[in-house]
């Protein structure tokens, strides 16, 4: 039983929660990640990234978008309420030197595991520049957080809304082309935005660090439920990720497997929507420049 | 003269193939009296020999056979915790069985005394009659102790080491404690009751469990002991690392290891679908790959899960099957088709990169290789494909690396499985392990002996230390 210490909305259907959790919080490291289970019995096991943990306090802090019917009742809880099963810290933790000069990439809730890790690269000595994007200024969430621990941020928004309408990659791409390169790009968020982000430094050859946010069961490397395709090899991402080189990850395999339990038809009227909307983003832009 | 053979009753195979409620029924009392009849309370009693952990078979039989099943229950626990687990699920054809003076009589294995069967009833008796009851333990010593998992081994140790007066903390990487028992065997063979009066039984003695704690994860053994005080450390984490096929196609949508099918099943619940969150595609022909007891249980739980067909396909004979010969003769029964002496190729998808069917080589047999077993061998250009839209891969676990890799000093072999010596100690110093991590994907009974090795070694460590 893990007590609910404090909850806030940071938009629209994202929350951010501080849980009791002290042994997580002692050991935890940027990059990894926890299972939360609210109901014993019937309750599914889902992945969270710790984005932040308070060890004085005994407590970590979890941000989440509530997509799903376990992330709802998990939004549903409030302070002085428990989660039932919190088992962690799961995963391998962020490789963390200074590379010299670092991007950090969060598309829509993946600025929060994103936050951690900037946070680490940035203490290592790392130059930082920072690229938020979400569809809208409403789900735009760690703005101030990441201000705070960037050189440089950028901001966008897919309809302009708040800052640069752009897609993330625009002004990954960017970045990409100063002199010097980035020496590191790290890319979070929806499947499809690393996908791109990854087609977007391969011709630059900046190496390129995404989290992976596969379906799991018990995170331990027992199942395989979590699998994907790195390299031509099956790896697993609980225990031999979550973080992995994005230009050799089989993306479109993952997309797949984590539509396994969609009807058919959600899946690729979300995929089909969002790969055009970048492939026109990506082509007006070329046209343009 | 002779009393035939007692049959146990079971579910109609047409109706269990559609419940998880258990298959076989268990004797009546009066059948199990027959049956216990027709031991010969052999002197040399060779069944004893056929049991790893070598059981009274004759004494509690024949307790049995003169009513009175709590003096059977009380010879059982002598030797074995689990009693009605192993009853349940042991292998008892190729061990106590096998040897049996009936059965070699009769010239025919299925006519032994079925001891596996009365133990059940034994230990099922003993749980409605006299449930709750607690072995006697002894005065605090003021010791510590940590047991890493929840399965028989660990189930093993955390009884025999508690009952001497030690504290006792169990740590389980999963939210609900037993291990196997509870995720992977399914509850028409093993009813998650019974494993959970054992648990209960476990608490009630004092001993506690954290779940939702992954040891090398949530804490490091080394810490255990260095930060944490604790005297011992006994690790029975299993043999959690699914084995694939390394073939074409096995990423699509669609293809599981046996150890999500099952956990996904059992443990998350999903087949009971419109209660559980957790989901489990709802496949209509399913090709089961292997022929252990774990294929077995997936194939049979498919047909739970609403599948129309099911082919289990096994690349050497029906003789070679490592499953308990009862699960293969139930599986038959419930229609799944087996196919032996071919192997999957490759798996095929559609267009949305979902399994569509998959493509098979016929094999024969060649020569014996290192296991004795003649080595099946493709026959090229044998090519032929079933369609299908789930494949569970059921081909064998090994040792789940977690511990060793944040432990270097723990000793493992190449296989990754835990070294030990004849008394479950391991190369460092305070820890022992038993169970699947040091003997590969074995059985409940030889988990629960290891645990019964290391928990009297772990005793005498407390004891000397004074
Ligand atoms: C290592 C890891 C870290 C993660 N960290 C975070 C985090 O910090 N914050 C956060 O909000 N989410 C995170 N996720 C994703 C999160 O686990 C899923 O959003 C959650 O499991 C959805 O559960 P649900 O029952 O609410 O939704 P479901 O009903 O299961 O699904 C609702 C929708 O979400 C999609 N979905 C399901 N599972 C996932 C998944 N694993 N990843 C992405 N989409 C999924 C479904 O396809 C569907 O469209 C992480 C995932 C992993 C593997
Ligand atoms: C589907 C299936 C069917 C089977 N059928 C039979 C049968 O009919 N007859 C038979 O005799 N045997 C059968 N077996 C084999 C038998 O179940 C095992 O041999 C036995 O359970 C091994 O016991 P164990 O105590 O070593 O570990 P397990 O039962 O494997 O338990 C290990 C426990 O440790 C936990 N754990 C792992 N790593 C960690 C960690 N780092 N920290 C904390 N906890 C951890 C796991 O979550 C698990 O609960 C079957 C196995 C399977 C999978
Ligand atoms: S424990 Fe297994 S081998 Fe031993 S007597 Fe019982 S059924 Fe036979
Ligand atoms: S060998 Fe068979 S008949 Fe003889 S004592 Fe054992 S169970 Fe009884
Ligand atoms: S979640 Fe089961 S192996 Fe990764």
């Amino acid at each position: 039983m893990n007590k609910v210490i404090a909850k806030e909305q940071l938009a629209e259907e994202v929350y951010r929660m501080r849980v009791h959790a002290p042994l997580i919080a002692e050991e935890r490291r940027p990059g990894q990640f926890v299972i939360v289970q609210q109901d014993t019995d019937y309750g599914e096991r889902i992945p969270l990234t710790i984005a932040d943990a308070d060890t004085d306090e005994g407590s970590i802090t979890l941000i989440f978008q509530s997509v799903g019917k376990s992330t709802h009742k998990l939004a549903e809880l409030e302070p002085g309420d428990a989660i039932n099963n919190v088992v962690g810290p799961l995963g391998k933790p962020t490789h963390i030197e200074n590379f010299g000069t670092a991007v950090c990439v969060g598309g829509g809730i993946g600025a929060a595991p994103l936050y951690p890790i900037a946070q680490a690269l940035k203490e290592a000595g790392n130059h930082l520049t920072v690229i938020i994007g979400a569809r809208n200024a409403e789900l735009m969430i760690l703005e101030d957080e990441m201000r705070a621990i960037a050189d440089e941020l950028i901001v966008c928004t897919d309809d302009g809304s708040h800052g640069r309408k752009a897609l993330v990659t625009e002004p990954l791409k960017e970045v990409c082309e100063r002199d010097p390169r980035p020496d590191l790009a790290v890319a979070i968020g929806p499947p499809v935005m690393m996908k791109f982000c990854a087609g977007t430094t391969r011709p630059y050859e900046v190496p390129t660090v995404v989290s992976l946010n596969t379906i799991m069961i018990d995170g331990t490397g027992m199942c395989g439920g979590c699998r994907v395709t790195v390299g031509g090899e099956t790896r697993f991402v609980c225990v031999d990720g979550p973080e992995f080189d994005g230009h050799q990850v089989d993306f479109d395999n993952m997309i797949q497997r984590l539509g396994t339990y969609k009807p058919l038809e959600d899946d690729e009227h979300e995929q089909c929507h969002l790969e055009m909307a970048a492939r026109d983003k990506e082509q007006s832009r070329n046209e343009s420049s | 003269m002779a009393i035939p053979p007692q049959t146990i009753p079971e579910q109609d195979p047409a109706v269990r193939r559609h419940n998880m409620n258990e298959v076989a029924l268990g004797y009546t009392e009066e059948q199990a009296r027959l049956e216990a009849m027709r031991c010969l309370k052999c002197k040399n009693a060779p069944c004893i020999e056929g049991c790893p952990v070598r059981i009274d078979i004759p004494g509690f039989v024949s307790a049995i056979a003169e009513g009175d099943d709590d003096r059977a229950a009380q010879i059982l626990k002598r030797n074995s915790l689990l009693p009605a687990v192993c009853g349940r699920v042991c292998p008892q054809e190729t061990q106590c069985q096998e040897h049996c003076t009936v059965g070699k009589a009769l010239k025919d294995r299925d006519q032994a005394v079925a001891i596996g069967k009365l133990e059940r009833f034994a230990a099922d008796r003993e749980r409605e009659h006299n449930g709750g009851a607690i072995p006697g333990i002894q005065p605090d010593t003021g010791k510590k102790v940590a047991i890493i998992g929840t399965g028989p081994a660990s189930i093993t140790v955390a009884a025999d080491v508690r009952r001497e007066g030690h504290a006792v903390t169990m740590l389980e990487a999963f939210h609900k404690p037993g291990g196997v028992m509870i995720y992977g065997i399914p509850e028409f063979r093993l009813p998650n009751d019974i494993v959970e009066a054992e648990i209960e039984g476990l608490r009630r003695m004092g001993v506690e469990i954290k779940t939702n704690f992954v040891v090398g994860r949530t804490r490091k053994l080394k810490d255990l002991i260095e930060k944490d005080g604790y005297d011992a450390v006994f690790v029975g984490t299993g043999a959690g690392l699914p084995r694939f096929m390394n073939i074409e196609g096995e990423n699509l949508v669609g293809v599981y290891s046996a150890n999500e099918y099952l956990t996904r099943s059992n443990l998350m619940r999903a087949y009971e679908r419109d209660r559980a969150d957790t989901p489990i595609l709802e496949s209509k022909q399913v090709a089961v790959l292997g022929g252990g007891n774990v294929a077995m249980d997936a194939a049979r739980s498919a047909f739970r899960l609403g599948a129309e067909e099911v082919h289990l396909i096994y690349r050497r004979t029906e003789k070679e099957m490592p499953a308990r010969v009862e699960e293969v003769a139930h599986a038959k029964e419930e229609g799944v088709e087996f196919h032996v002496l071919q192997n999957a190729k490759r798996i095929l998808g559609d267009e949305h990169g979902r399994v569509k069917a998959i493509e098979c080589l016929r094999y024969e047999l060649g020569e014996p290789d290192d296991s004795g077993r003649r080595r099946p061998v493709a026959i090229e250009g044998s090519e032929f494909t079933i369609d299908v839209d789930t494949v569970v891969v059921a081909i064998g676990n090994s040792s789940n690396p977690l511990i060793s890799q944040t432990t270097p000093e723990l000793k493992v072999n190449r296989w990754g499985n835990i070294e030990v010596d004849e008394d479950n100690r391991s190369s460092m110093d305070r820890v022992y392990a038993g169970g699947d991590i040091v003997l590969g994907a074995a059985t409940v009974i030889l988990a629960m002996g290891e645990g019964r090795r290391a928990a009297e070694a772990i005793n005498a460590q407390l004891r000397d230390e004074g």
